[in-house]
């Protein structure tokens, strides 16, 4: 059984979502998402900067036996990225809540929470899929 | 529920993620893919291959029978202990599948693959009579693959102690049978390394014995990235009944040294040489990716001569790239390929990436 932080969002696509106090969320993959992917090799990060539409691809998870298409779980502006995953991809896989997070950004309307899964939805989720 | 190799429930144990694979429940991997890649290419690794198909050949006209069957000539296999690799060629000198044949003390040993079990059995049945053969799968040898820079060191000290030292003086495709056991320095990886084939019920014995001496284990995913690194074909994927082997970098496999000798797929090859001398035809090339990016079976690329398509893509480990291997027009220069929307280019190299441990293309 994967692990589902209680206190993350999650997108039905595996992304996870944290927002912290001054309204920056920093988005990553899951746990089951990482697992399921197998080693990843590549992820090629978003620009900071950008300014991305909810449900939008934004960056490319490539594991050994797939490429992944990351979607934005919420709309806004990339304020950084995780650049230690240009060398050493596998933060992914070892830390997918913790150093394995992919990039943070600010998020233009909150209601795109809503959209999101709570960590019991998420389970669920991915014992059905 | 698959069928399970005699070391299903170790895998289990081992924490495999365990996948289907051509009907069996093999493991993918045992945590990470790269990390027990690495350990073969550093150390020493076991993989379970026993879902392959061992097959023994007895009877008095086993070696014509099987010169007849196999594009490789078992005659240069002057005596018992060494083996060969091998194809079956269909009449149209396509490829039923690829093998390795070792002669042993009462005839000779195929090893085929997994996948292909069913329909080369039939092959075999059809194409044996009139000659004096017994054809026999034996589905209750199990077999291990030890490979890596320290695999006969590690798995002599888990061997029967009496053959362990003439394991030691094997050279590359020798082989030595010790009381039902095979052993033979074959395989998988551009590794030096064993496969050992022995009875199902001391395969646990040997498993443990391997582990407790510092062997990790390895799972077909790393298994898949060794082959792919070292240049070797996986049938299904590199070729299949609709390939010349001159088109799978498979010629060396035919023997032409006996101009007499018919086989099967024999006319056919002739006429590919032939064409192939007017027009190149398709080659077998191995790719790399300078980029960013991994290369996927299938994906199609463009050389200065032509459209080509990838035939095994994947990540490179040791060398932390992208290669492939893939069928391109012959004599072609420069190639690329489309990735996420522009044109990546690839270095064209024999097929063989990494040999010991070590890059091997310039």
């Amino acid at each position: 059984m994967s692990n589902i932080p209680e206190d993350l969002h999650y997108a039905a696509t595996h992304e996870w979502v944290k927002v912290d106090e001054n309204g920056i969320a920093t988005v990553g993959v899951s746990d089951h998402a990482q697992e399921a992917l197998g080693d990843i090799v590549f992820v090629e990060l978003p620009e900071p900067g950008a300014e991305i539409e909810a449900r939008a691809e934004v960056a490319v998870v490539e594991s050994v036996k797939a490429a992944s298409d990351l979607y934005s779980p919420a709309s806004g502006e990339i304020t950084e990225v995780n650049e230690a995953l240009i060398d050493n991809p596998q933060l992914v896989n070892s830390a997918p809540y913790d150093d394995g997070w992919i990039y943070r950004m600010t998020i233009t309307d909150e209601r795109d929470l809503n959209e999101l899964l709570s960590a019991e939805a998420y389970a669920d989720h991915c014992v059905d899929e | 529920m698959g069928q399970r190799t005699s070391l299903h429930d170790r895998h289990v144990a081992a924490g495999a993620k365990m996948v289907d694979f051509a009907g069996w429940d093999m493991p993918l991997h045992y945590g990470s893919q790269i990390g027990e890649h690495h350990q073969v290419r550093r150390d020493a690794g076991v993989f379970d291959v026993s879902h392959m198909t061992v097959i023994d050949v007895r009877g008095g006209d086993a070696a014509g029978w099987l010169r007849y069957l196999l594009a490789n000539d078992v005659a240069r296999l002057e005596a018992p202990g060494k083996a060969q690799y091998s194809l079956l060629l269909n009449h149209r000198g396509g490829v039923v599948d690829d093998l390795i044949v070792y002669r042993v003390a009462a005839g000779y040993r195929l090893v085929t693959n997994c996948a292909t079990r069913r329909k080369v059995l039939i092959w075999l049945a059809r194409n044996s009579p009139g000659y004096n053969v017994q054809v026999e799968e034996r589905s209750h040898v199990a077999m291990l693959a030890v490979h890596g820079p320290n695999s006969i060191t590690l798995a002599c000290g888990a061997l029967p102690g009496d053959c362990a030292g003439e394991v030691r003086q094997l050279g590359n495709f020798g082989a030595l049978e010790h009381e039902g056991w095979l052993v033979a320095r074959t395989g998988y990886t551009g590794e030096l390394g064993i496969e050992v084939m022995l009875p199902g019920e001391s395969a646990g014995e040997l498993w443990g014995k391997l582990l407790a001496g510092g062997v990790k284990p390895v799972g077909l995913g790393a298994r898949d990235t060794l082959r792919l690194e070292a240049g070797m074909n996986l049938y299904g994927q590199d070729m299949d009944e609709n390939t010349s082997p001159l088109a799978a970098n498979l010629g060396w496999a035919v023997s032409w040294r006996d101009q007499d000798r018919e086989f099967i797929g024999r006319e056919a090859v002739q006429r590919q040489r032939e064409s192939r001398e007017q027009d190149g035809g398709a080659v077998l090339a191995g790719l790399v990716l300078e980029a960013r990016g991994v290369l996927r079976n299938g994906q199609q690329v463009q050389t200065d001569q032509g459209a080509g398509v990838i035939t095994s893509g994947s990540f490179s480990p040791t060398l932390k790239q992208s290669i492939a291997l893939a069928r391109i027009p012959w004599g072609s220069q420069s190639c690329q390929v489309e990735l996420r929307g522009a044109m990546a280019p690839l270095k064209i190299v024999k097929p063989g990436f990494v040999r010991f441990g070590k890059r091997i293309f310039e």
